[in-house]
Order: structure tokens, then sequence, then C-alpha cells
């Protein structure tokens, strides 16, 4: 997938650390204009089921969509709004899946986060996230069988998602076949409302990469410029034949699970603490002091950004919702092995 | 020249890797070992690199399949056991099953899984596991009860754009023989009649057609005639055939060797009590295993799932012999 959406410098060659860094921040700030228009929409009964929002893991998020290309694959986590829209997925895609419009890629037959384009390397994740690792790593080993290399698959998890054993059979797998993974650990302290001390017992989460043989690195989730040499470096690597590397980042989600949790179980100690800060707000800070944007401009972009979010939700509203009477209700591309009582009518 | 259910398995692996490119066989001892029952006996020297040793590692090895499908490709994956499957089944139901309804993009994979009792194998290495893949929207479960059917429904798993469960029965790997592999079959969703009769339907799949064709033999010199229906795949289930051989015997008896709580055996009495009620001059009746786990000792064994002598003391009630 290409990138077509915030951009004025999209299809362009990035060239120096400053374009590539404000270019970030702008996808950044597109994708949290968005969520919080998500959030509003929820609270305003307008949306069904869940919200999840990607707040404060941004920049991690953004780095992982940027790193990769056209012919990668990603299989993002539910924060990854900033690194689904700089991998290229069209805005009305998550907006027509928030609001079930027929015309999405999920049809109203899956909701929110669940959205995607798999034949274009975008995987529609199932809520059981650690198992779609293994999926990202089936069409890395499908592309090394036609002898297509320079490919790069990376798959989000999070801290509470480390913990399954999916995760641990597909990062191992991946090892045995040293296969070009990039697996993305967003440790954001919470798996919903439990807190890491009763999620893994290992001092830290990269610690679990030495086990299986694996490249990794941590960092600081919250500092965008880290994010994106650190997460850049691991795809390259990949890409250049290393095999699966491992990146986790120390950040805080700075929202509930959903935005039905109020997430009062948050220690006020880690808001305080670096990890607790906002990765928007401190990218914000550093392309002010570094004079690549002044606030003026960044005030433009923020504009720019609403209206974007504001312009599909209003195309979006106007779209049909799906009619269980139109409902093609075959769960089977064959159709001659549907069993022929389903297709008798009533 | 003869070949076993088992070899068929294999020359229809190779065929497949033969003729399409986008097939290949992932999997625990396939590789240079074969197989742990040589389904995939030489294969991996035939086909150099298509014939891949996995990890012990069913959900990652499952996920793969459907990634690779994703892909383009037409992934095969042995299974050891089909009871091992039970650790990929999230794969199984919440990816491959419901990716093409989620998103339009079919699911090629195809899922061998060596199914069924045989004497000695106890609880984790016997199980039947149709029914609970069946019970899922999204995927084609097949239980092939002859050489012929392993070979053709085999290839056709492979060559179907959505994932199928192939269970083939381990008793009959050896058991099974047949002259020569058949040129056609019949299309997978069409039931076989496997012998023709006037008095009573029993409908079997997999390894039980066996039994039921020797109640049949064996009925038949006593003046019975029973029609043994064949499923040959439980889902797509052919309603259509079990009902018209009802309506012909009157009569019905269902035998599956997997547990009897909302089986296939219950799925083919519900249809036909509630579809043709009108159609029965006794009370539908079935046969399953017993509700325990799969005993390890022969003895145990053999009266834990349904025989020729249990299904003939059953068609014999149902008769009123």
């Amino acid at each position: 997938m290409v990138q077509t959406v915030a951009s004025p410098k999209a299809g362009a060659v990035v060239s120096t650390f400053r374009d590539e860094y404000t270019n970030a921040f702008r996808w950044m700030l597109l994708a949290r204009t968005l969520d919080d228009k998500f959030a509003g929409l929820y609270r305003a009964g307008k949306i069904h089921g869940g919200v999840f929002l990607g707040r404060g893991q941004e920049a991690l998020s953004v780095s992982v969509g940027l790193a990769l290309r056209k012919g990668d694959v990603f299989a993002p986590l539910i924060r990854d709004q900033a690194g689904r829209l700089a991998f290229g997925e069209p805005i009305l895609d998550a907006v027509r899946t928030y609001l079930g419009s027929t015309l999405g890629p999920m049809r109203g037959r899956d909701g929110n986060i669940h959205r995607g384009r798999p034949r274009e390397g975008l995987l529609p994740m199932i809520s059981h996230l650690g198992a779609m690792i293994a999926v990202v790593n089936g069409i890395l080993f499908a592309r090394r069988l036609r002898n297509i290399s320079g490919v790069v698959g990376a798959a989000s998890i999070g801290d509470g998602g480390t913990s399954t054993g999916s995760f641990h059979e597909a990062i191992n797998l991946a090892a045995v076949e040293k296969l070009p993974l990039v697996l993305i650990v967003a440790n954001n302290q919470y798996a919903y409302s439990t807190p890491t001390s009763r999620q893994f017992a290992c001092g830290d989460l990269v610690d679990k990469a030495i086990g299986y043989g694996v490249d990794s690195q941590t960092v600081d989730g919250t500092d965008l410029s880290a994010c994106l040499e650190v997460v850049g470096e691991a795809v390259k690597r990949a890409r250049e034949g290393h095999g699966p590397q491992m990146v986790v980042a120390r950040l805080l989600r700075l929202c509930g699970h959903g935005e039905h949790d109020v997430a009062d179980y948050v220690d006020p100690k880690l808001k305080q603490s670096p990890v607790g800060r906002d990765c928007l707000k401190v990218a914000e800070e550093h392309l002010l002091q570094q004079g690549w944007a002044d606030a003026r401009t960044i005030e433009l972009w923020r504009s720019e950004m609403v209206q974007k979010a504001e312009d599909a939700v209003a195309t979006v509203q106007r779209e049909p919702a799906p009619d269980p009477y139109e409902e093609d209700w075959r769960a089977l591309s064959s159709q001659r092995l549907l069993e022929a009582r389903e297709e008798r009518p009533g | 020249m003869s070949i076993t259910y088992l070899e068929a398995i294999r020359e229809a692996q190779a065929r497949a890797l033969a003729e399409d490119p986008r097939v290949f066989i992932y999997g625990q001892d396939v590789g240079a070992f074969g197989g742990a029952f040589k389904a995939t006996k030489n294969l991996a020297e035939e086909f150099p690199g298509r014939v891949i040793d996995s990890p012990i590692s069913e959900d990652a090895i499952i996920g793969l399949a459907i990634g690779a499908a994703i892909d383009g490709m037409r992934p095969i994956i042995e299974m050891q056991f089909a009871d091992f499957s039970s650790v990929g089944f999230n794969q199984v139901i919440n990816q491959a099953a419901t990716l093409y309804w989620r998103t339009q993009v079919p699911c090629p994979v195809t899922i061998r899984l060596p199914a069924g009792g045989t004497s000695g194998s106890g609880p984790f290495h016997s199980q039947n596991m149709e029914a609970i893949y069946a019970h899922y929207p999204g995927l084609v479960v097949m239980t092939p009860a002859t050489v012929e059917d392993a070979y053709h429904m085999l290839l056709e798993a492979v060559a179907i754009d959505d994932p199928v469960i192939f269970c083939e029965h381990k008793y009959l790997y050896y058991h099974l023989k047949a002259d020569k592999l058949p040129a056609d079959a019949m299309p997978t969703g069409k039931a076989r009649i496997a012998r023709e009769g006037r008095d009573l339907t029993i409908v079997a799949y997999s390894a039980m057609v066996h039994e039921a064709l020797a109640v049949a033999e064996e009925l038949a010199s006593e003046g019975t005639e029973i029609e043994v229906v064949d499923l040959r795949s439980v889902k797509p289930l052919d309603t259509d055939t079990v009902m018209a051989s009802v309506a012909r015997t009157g009569r019905l008896l269902c035998v599956g060797e997997a547990w009897p709580w909302g089986g296939v055996t219950a799925e083919v009495m519900a249809r036909v009590a509630g579809e043709g009620f009108g159609l029965l001059d006794a009370p539908p009746q079935r046969l399953n295993a017993k509700d325990t786990p799969v005993p390890y000792h022969p003895n145990l064994w053999a009266a834990h799932r349904p025989t020729a002598r249990s299904i003939a003391t059953a068609a014999r009630n149902l008769l009123g012999l």
C-alpha cells in the first residue's frame, strides 16, 4: 500500500530526518484526531460495539507503518491507527468499519479495529491477537518459497499478548525458519486492567527474545526519534536477512482498554513518570525546539486533520448500513459446497 | 498390484505437488522421515524444499498455512494426530474459517487429521474431531471411507478455495486396499449408497461404513436388506441422499465412531426427524462411542466404539428382529 492520506509529500522520497520526523508527526496527529473523533461518536451512541484508541502509542505505531513499504505485511494491534495510516490504510476504511458501512472492507460483518485488506498486506486481526504472528510468518514463508526476497512482515502485540501460547509458537517458528519478521511489543504497562507484575516474571520482555534466538532492542516508546530509529533499524535488519527482530517499547496506555473503560486502576505514579509522557506532545515540543515547525503551522496541521476526520465521517454517515435481507449469509467461497438446505428460502 | 488407503493419501499429495507449484506440505516429521505414518514417504526427496518439517507448534503451523494461503499458496498441513489439532484449534475456527466471510479473501488450506481409534492408542491418539470442526461455519469437513475417496477427495481438498478438514481414518490406513487408483470419483457434497437395501438405512462415514457393510452382509444371510449410506463428507452433509434412502426403507440407524453429544449422528437424526418424520416407520436410532475418553486396552477399546456386533444388535432391535 502507498502513503496517500495525510502527507503533502505523499509518494516523495523522505530525504532528511527532519522531513521524516515531520511526516511521522503529521500521521500521529491524524491518528490522534481520528481516535478522538471515534471516542466522540462512541459517547454519542453512534458506534456499535467498542472503540479502542492508540493514545500514547502513536510514536511507536507510526514508526512501524513508515518503516514498511509496499509489498510488506503488517498485522497491527488494536492501538495502531497511526501505523495503519502510515502503512497506507485509507482513512475511510477505519471510519466505515467503525460505523458499519457496507462500502468498507468489512461491510458490517466485522467492526472497529477488526479490519484489513489481506491481499494488500494489511491483516485483519482476530481478537486472539497472538495468533496473527503466525499468519505473518505464513506470508513471509510463502514469499520465500517463491524466491521473493526483501519483504518484511511486522506484527504488533502488547505486553499481555506475550503471555499467550500463540506468541511463543510463532516467534519460535519464525526463528527456526529465519523469517524476516519484526515483532513490535508495545509494553503499555496494562493488559486491560492487569499490570505487568501479573503478566510476566522476566526482568524485561526483551529478555524473552534471547531464549528464542531472536535479535532484540528496547526503545522509549514516548520518543518519536528513538522509535523511528530503532524500529527502522529492526525492519532494515530483517529485510537484509538477519532473521526475526523484536522491539520492545516502554510506554503507557493513555486511555482505557476501550472507551467503555475509565481505567481508574492505572497507577498515578506511572502517569507522572517518564513512561507516562504523551508521545504526541513530546514530538510537538521537539518540532518547536528544533525549529522544524512553528506553533502556527502545527495549528494549521491540526485543523487540517480535524477536517479530514470530519469529512470522512460525514461521507460515511451517508452510506448504507448492512441489510439482513440483502446479506449473503454464506461462509464458504465454494458455492457448490454450501448445503442445499441453506439455500432454500425461509 | 494393490494400493492402501494410506498409499492413496501419499499418492494424492504427490500428484498435488507435481501438478500445482502452489502446493507445499508442512508438519511434524513430514520431511525426510516421511511422516509418523509415512503418508509423505519420499515426498521431500521428490519435491525438494516443498515438504518441510515444522516445530511442534500446531497453532503456529496452521497460522503459517493461513498466511501462505492468503498469499496464494495451497498448503497441506499434516497434524500428526487429529487429537493434536486441539492445540491449533483457534487458528482453524477463528482465523481460517472466518477469513472469507470477513474479507472475501478465500483461505485454501488443507488440514489432514489422522483420526479415529486403533487398538492400543488410548485417549490422545484416537479421537474423531469431525463434529467439532463441522460445527463452525466456513469449514469443509471430509471423512473418506474408501481408498478411492481418500485419493480423490484429498485432491479435491487441495483444489477447493475454502479450508478443508480432511479426516483420514488411521484404522483404514493399512486395512483398506484397492486394486488401483480410480480415474474419477463423485464430487464432495454427495453421499454414496455403499449398498442398496429396502428394510433399513444405516448412515455412516469413515471407518464405520465398513462396520455397517459387515452388518448388512450378515443380516442379508437372514433375509434382511440393509441400505448403507456413506456420507463421505459430514460438511456439507448430503441430506437429500439420506432422506431418499429413508423414504425407501422407513427406518434409520445412524452410526458414528465419535462421541454422541451433539455430533454428526445427532445432526442426521435431527434432519431426518425434522424434515422426514412422515417417512419413518419406527423411531430413528443412533449408535456412537461411549461418552468417555477413548480407552487404551483392546478389551475396553473394542467395547467403547461401535462395532459390527453392536451395530447388528441395534439394527435387529430397530427391525424388531
